[in-house]
Formats: structure tokens, sequence, C-alpha cells
């Protein structure tokens, strides 16, 4: 379409990127808990390679990550930007290529992670052609997101769009740095760096994937959708500005944490260290951010389940960034690295904060997307905040406890000095915790497809999806 | 780390916390005011100003602080080790050296003491346990049960031999069982059957049944097996510690018991190996398991 069409959102990649958010969170979290049961009945692998554990844990971290998330992160990113904006994305054959190629790239790591092809790099573990096909979708995206900054019509860049643009640049550097390798093959490659030093490109990658996609990525879903929600002012400017740009400098240095007591040099492990802790307060200064956004209007979590969602997902972004520092303490980190406590931290930040701010944002989205007042069902929103909640909380208590204990099993020592305990035993103890945490992952999944069902309804209730208007810009805001 | 790197780290880590400081620093110092910044998008988003709380600029400076006593004190600027000179190497040194001599006290009592005596010790066998489940159930299961493969260690069943002195060689110098490959030694005898016959003779020791429908292949098995198998399994298939050749007649089958099992016993051949545990264990331990292994198949 020509100049009229300039005048209308392309809504178009929100819708189809909002659609696929839930699909594929219903299958990545599907797959999570198939893996939870096999940890309790091992044979649910039925003796069939693509259906074993090794192949499929990362094909759901895969999923849940790169599938559910960033799917999230897409719709999010091109309607916020948007409509912060005041203008229409610069490109639409750019953005059709961004959603296809992502696509593309999906159903490529559900084909070839279960048949075993892998870079055995923990969250990178796409060959090289997938990360080829990665690497032009990022830029693709990254061209379509500044370029629509570029053109916007009003003079202030929004916070949200900070933080969607640190995790585009970061995201892509990291993703390029850490799959640098040499094809031996047709999906088969070796790194280009090895021993400590491939460790530490690797967990320099592995923790900021959860800085700038986990964190920084929908911190920029929270700045949008939390006020708009709420209908209050961000409570502080200023705050928003120091916790940017301290997340951003310090993040980057936190990975050697990943690698306590191991051949890394003692020098890299304590700088990581100290810079998680360093971390603490800057990541909670978001999450202030956008509880006290609330205030005034705390009532309205009575009526509105899409705030609760938006809310507890800050206070489990809050107690996740309490937990990853005291982590990162080497002390702390001696008895919890390897245990079970490391796999509820990361839930607790996955399925807590990352999910349900996730989930919070769609519910928001949708209906503004298809110019309707609420989704089709308000009641299973809530059923669903109930059941994703319980949900969590089984999860991440079950594999607390059973961290720990692992950990205390591990060094417990006799009188005399010699170990109490056998691996096996610690193994035999974990059981039950097992059978907990894939509890929780059942009802998880039961709200995610609960929210898959309310949104086709959401759809068939939409009669059009008229192209909405862009908005006129405040005169004081505009830009010349 | 040479000195260019590692100024080249001080450099970076200095400058980042200089940075954050003051940028805390800046912002915690701006003009206070609960106005909004006039900022308006998408219609009706906005922002306050207000100030940052002061538990959290506070929260903010203490982790800066401790951060940089830590390095002081821990190492963490570049190739600079830190007031303390600690490394993981040396606090690593100091804890196995403590440990070490923890454990030289514990299991001093037990130097040199015969094994049928240990196993009467209650705390001896718990000790034995301890060392048995820390090293030898990978293999051997966490009850000594054993695993295809690897031999059961709670029956009667030895083929190194079951008694205190055998068993205690067996850990301290390990085991190397070799069944050769006979599939082309039998072949060359007994034509393209022999093996299958060889198979049906060593089946039918513990399964007499199998005389009524396989008389024949028993009668071909029997004579090649005298001639290649009876050197080392002995001519009444009893086997023979002394190299690690099973007892055929016993129906216990280290590698399975199915007939699949066994041929591929024959044909491909077999290499058992317990490695030796005196380097890892001393002397000492390995007698401890020894005594605990030897109690297994005493109940």
């Amino acid at each position: 379409m020509t100049a009229a069409s300039a005048e209308f959102y392309n809504d178009k990649v929100v819708r189809q990127f909002t659609i696929m958010t839930v699909v594929w969170g219903v299958i990545g979290m599907a797959v999570g808990v198939l893996i939870a049961a096999q940890l309790y009945w091992p044979s649910l692998n039925f003796d069939v390679p693509w259906l074993s554990y090794g192949r499929l844990r990362p094909l759901h971290t895969n999923g849940v990550i790169f599938a559910f998330g960033v799917c999230g992160m897409f719709a999010t990113s091109l309607y916020v930007v948007q409509r912060t904006c005041h203008v229409r994305l610069i490109s639409d054959k750019l953005a059709a290529f961004v959603f296809w190629g992502w696509q593309v790239v999906l159903v490529a790591a559900v084909i070839s992670l279960p048949m075993g092809f892998t870079q055995a790099k923990e969250y990178a573990e796409l060959e090289w052609p997938i990360d080829l096909l990665i690497t032009a979708v990022w830029v693709s995206y990254a061209v379509l997101f500044f370029g629509t900054i570029a053109k916007r019509r009003v003079q202030h860049i929004y916070v949200a769009n900070w933080f969607f643009g640190a995790y585009i640049i970061g995201t892509g550097m990291l993703h390029v740095v850490n799959s640098i390798a040499i094809p031996a093959g047709f999906m088969k490659s070796y790194p280009v760096y090895s021993g400590a030093v491939d460790a530490m490109v690797q967990w320099w990658y592995g923790h900021n994937a959860v800085a700038m996609v986990l964190t920084v990525g929908f911190l920029a879903m929270m700045y949008y959708f939390v006020p708009k929600q709420a209908g209050r002012p961000i409570y502080s400017y200023r705050l928003s500005i120091v916790h940017f740009w301290a997340l951003i400098a310090v993040y980057m240095w936190a990975g050697p944490h990943h690698l306590h007591y191991t051949a890394l040099p003692d020098w890299v492990q304590s700088v990581g260290m100290v810079f998680s802790l360093i971390l603490l307060a800057p990541s909670w200064g978001g999450a202030m951010n956008g509880v006290m956004t609330l205030s005034g209007v705390w009532h309205k979590l009575r009526t509105d389940p899409i705030l609760k969602f938006l809310i507890v997902s800050l206070s489990f972004y809050m107690m996740s960034t309490f937990e990853g520092p005291m982590m990162s303490i080497k002390t702390v980190n001696s008895l919890s690295h390897y245990t079970d406590w490391t796999i509820g931290h990361v839930h607790a930040g996955a399925l807590g904060w990352v999910a349900m701010i996730t989930i919070g944002s769609i519910y928001s989205l949708l209906p503004r997307l298809l110019g309707l007042n609420q989704m089709y069902s308000v009641k299973w929103i809530d059923t669903h905040f109930w059941l994703h909640t319980l949900g969590v909380v089984l999860y991440i208590a079950a594999m607390w406890i059973a961290g720990v204990m692992q950990g205390l099993m591990w060094r417990a020592t006799n009188a005399d000095g010699t170990l109490t305990y056998s691996f096996v035993e610690s193994l035999s103890a974990t059981y039950p915790y097992y059978l907990v945490r894939f509890g929780g992952g059942v009802v998880i999944l039961g709200g995610m497809c609960l929210m898959a069902v309310n949104m086709i309804k959401t759809f068939q209730m939409a009669k059009s999806t008229a192209p909405q208007p862009v908005l006129t810009p405040d005169p004081a805001q505009a830009r010349a | 780390m040479s000195a260019g790197w590692s100024w080249y780290v001080i450099l970076l880590v200095v400058s980042n916390i200089i940075g954050c400081t003051a940028l805390l620093w800046w912002t915690s110092k701006k003009a206070k005011g609960n106005e909004g910044t006039s900022h308006i998008w998408d219609g009706d988003i906005t922002e306050y100003d207000k100030p940052l709380p002061r538990w959290w600029i506070n929260l903010f400076y203490i982790t800066i602080v401790f951060s940089i006593a830590y390095m002081f004190w821990y190492g963490g600027f570049g190739s600079y080790n830190g007031f303390s000179s600690w490394t993981s190497q040396s606090e690593h040194a100091t804890q196995k050296a403590a440990g070490d001599a923890r454990l030289a006290e514990a299991f001093r009592p037990y130097d040199g003491k015969p094994i049928d005596e240990l196993a009467r010790d209650a705390q001896a066998v718990a000790l034995g346990r301890s060392i048995f489940t820390n090293q030898c159930a990978t293999c051997h299961g966490s009850a000594g049960q054993g695993a295809i493969g690897y031999p059961n260690l709670t029956d009667t069943v030895w083929h190194w031999g079951g008694t205190p002195a055998d068993i205690l060689q067996t850990v301290l110098h390990g085991r190397n069982a070799v069944m050769p490959s006979w599939s082309e030694a039998l072949t060359a005898m007994g034509g393209a059957n022999a093996v299958e016959d060889v198979t049906t003779y060593v089946l039918w020791m513990t399964d007499p049944s199998l005389a009524a429908t396989n008389g024949d292949a028993i009668a071909r098995g029997r004579g090649l097996y005298a001639n290649v198998c009876a050197a080392c399994h002995g001519a009444d298939g009893k086997g023979m510690t002394a190299l690690g050749a099973p007892d055929l007649t016993d129906d216990y089958w280290l590698y399975g018991r199915s007939r699949a099992a066994i041929r591929e016993g024959i044909e491909r051949g077999r290499n058992g190996s317990m490695p030796a545990q005196e380097g890892l264990l001393g002397e000492t331990r390995s007698r401890l398991a020894a005594a605990y292994v030897w109690t297994l198949s005493q109940q």
C-alpha cells in the first residue's frame, strides 16, 4: 500500500507474533512437563533417541526462551514502538521477513534438536546454518526497530524503547560472538574458542541471555503495559535512567559466577561475583519503578487480573534478582552449584517473572489490538493467574528444598572425615520433589491451555481487525 | 597475564565502578520535585520524576563499597593479588591437607588388620560401606547388586575367588578378564554352526532339558568345548578362579543369561576390567572396602 497506509499502524505482524507467543508457550511448556515427568518416570523416553531427556531439554529451553519469550518480545516491541513513536513501522516487507524468518528458525530448532544436532553450548545449541538465519532475522529486526525510532513523531524516546533497543543490540552481539564457529559439514561445527576461554565466552553469553533477553527485554514490556493497564504515570524518570544504565553496564560482567571454583582464573571469578552483587540495586530499581507506578490505584488489583499478573511478576523479579546475587557469593555458590536450587532459581525468574509479565502483557495487548474492551473471559484470566501462581510456587519450592538438600547431602561428612552419603542416595531423596515439580508444571501448562482457548474465543469475538489509525502526538511533544 | 592486560582489566573494572557511582550520585543529587516530566506518549502514558528512595541509594552504595573492599582483599584488580594473598589453589590445598589428616587419623587403627577381623568390627564395616558407596557403587551398584558386565557382590559366585585374601587382591591390584573371540577358530574346526553348537552345549550345562530336542548340537558342541573351552573353563565347566574364567554351571551370567548374550561372548569375546584401587584409595581404605564387600556375601 502507499501513502494512505502510513496513517495506520502495522498490526498484522503484532497479531502474528501474539498468536505464536501463545502457541509456542503451550509447546515449550508441554516439552518441559514431559522432561519433568521423565525425571520421575525414566521409562517415559520409550527408548526412542529423539524423545530422550538430553535432546528434549534443549528443545524445552529454546522453546520457552526463544519461541515463547522472544515471540512475546517481538509482538510487544513492534506494538509499543509504533504506539510510542506515533508512526507506522518503516517496512511491512521487513516485518514479514522477521516474522516468517523467526518461525523458520524455531521450526528448524524443533526438528534439529531432537535429531541430536547441537553445538553443545547451553542456550546456544542450534547449529551454524540456523545461527546464520538467526543473525539475518535479528539484523532485519534491528533495522525495523531503530528505523522506526528514527522516524518517530515525538521528541522523546519512551523508556520502554531504551530497553527494547538495548535488548536488540545486546542479544545480537552475544549471539554473534558466542556462536563463531568453524563449520565441519552441514549441521556440524567447532567453536573457535577452547578450554577456559570457551567456558567464559559461553557463560558471558549464557548469563547475558538472562540479562539482555530475559531481564532488559521484559522490563521494556513492563514499562509500557504496567502504566497502560494501571492508568498511572511511571513512578520516577530518574530512577529509570539510573537503573537502565547501571543494568547495561554491570550485567555484562556477571557471567563468571556460573564458573565459580573452576579452572577460570581467580580474579575473573572475584570480578564476576562483585559485579553480581552490585546488580542487586539496579535490578530492584526497575521492579520498584513498576510496583510504585501502582501507588494510588492498588484497589484495581481486586478487579483486574491482568494487573495481578503484572505485579506478581515484578514480585518474582525482585525475589529472583535478590536470590541471584546471593547465589553468586562464592560461599553460597559452593552449596548451591550443580544442585536443583539453580533450577528453582531459573524458574522463579522464567515462570515467575518472564512468563507472568508476558502473559499479563498479552492479555492487555490482545483486546487493544483487536479493538475490544477486554478478553473473551476476564474470569478465565483470573483462573489462569491462580493456576500459574500455584504452579510456580509448587515448582520453585520443590526445587529449593531439593537443591539445598542435595548440596547438604553432597558435602556431609562423618566425624571421621568420610562422606556420609553416596550420590545415588541424594538422588533417591530428591524423587518426591521431582513429582511435586512435575505437578507444578502440569498446573502451569493447564493455565497456558486456558489462555490459548481464551485467545481463540477473543479472535472469534472480534468482528473485524480494521487497521488502527496512527495517533497524532501531543503538539507539545511533536518532533519537527 | 601480562602487565598490559592487567592494566586493561584494572581500567575497565575501575571505570565501570566509578561510572555507576557517578551516575547514582548525579541522579540522587538532582533537585527534588514530584512534578512529572511533561512527556506524553500514546495518548495517556506519562512520567513522574520522583526522587530515588534513600534506602535504595544506600543499598547501591553498600554493594559498591563491599565490592571494592572484596577486590582489595581477595584480588580482582587484574593480576594484583589482594592483601590476603588468597588463591583458590591455596584454599583447596589447605582444606585437602586438613581433610587428609583427619582421614589418616580415622583409618590408622585399621592399618594392616586382617579382613575377617575388620568384618566383625561394626565401625570398620561402616567405614568400608562409605568407601564402597562413593568409590565402587558407580559400577557395582549402591547395594553391590552389580549390573550387566559388573559382578554382583552379594552372592556366593566369585570369578576370581571369594576368600578375604582374594577380594583384597582384587581391590588393591585390579583384575583383567579376557575371553578371546572364538568364532574363527571354532568355525575352522566345526563348520558354520560351530558357535551355535557350543552355545547350545554351554546352555545345556544349566538346562539339561535341552538334551531332548538338541541332542545332536549338544554332542557336536561337547567335542568343540573339550578342544577349545575346557582349557580355561575346565572339562566339567566349573571354571578356574586363577584366570577369572567363570563357572558355567552355576547359572550366574555376568553378561546376561540369554542365548544371544552367551553366543556373543563366544563369538566376539569379552573384556572385563576391574581397575586397581591401591593408588586411589591406599592400602588401608582398600582393606576396609574389601572387608565390607566380603560381609555382603557372608549374610
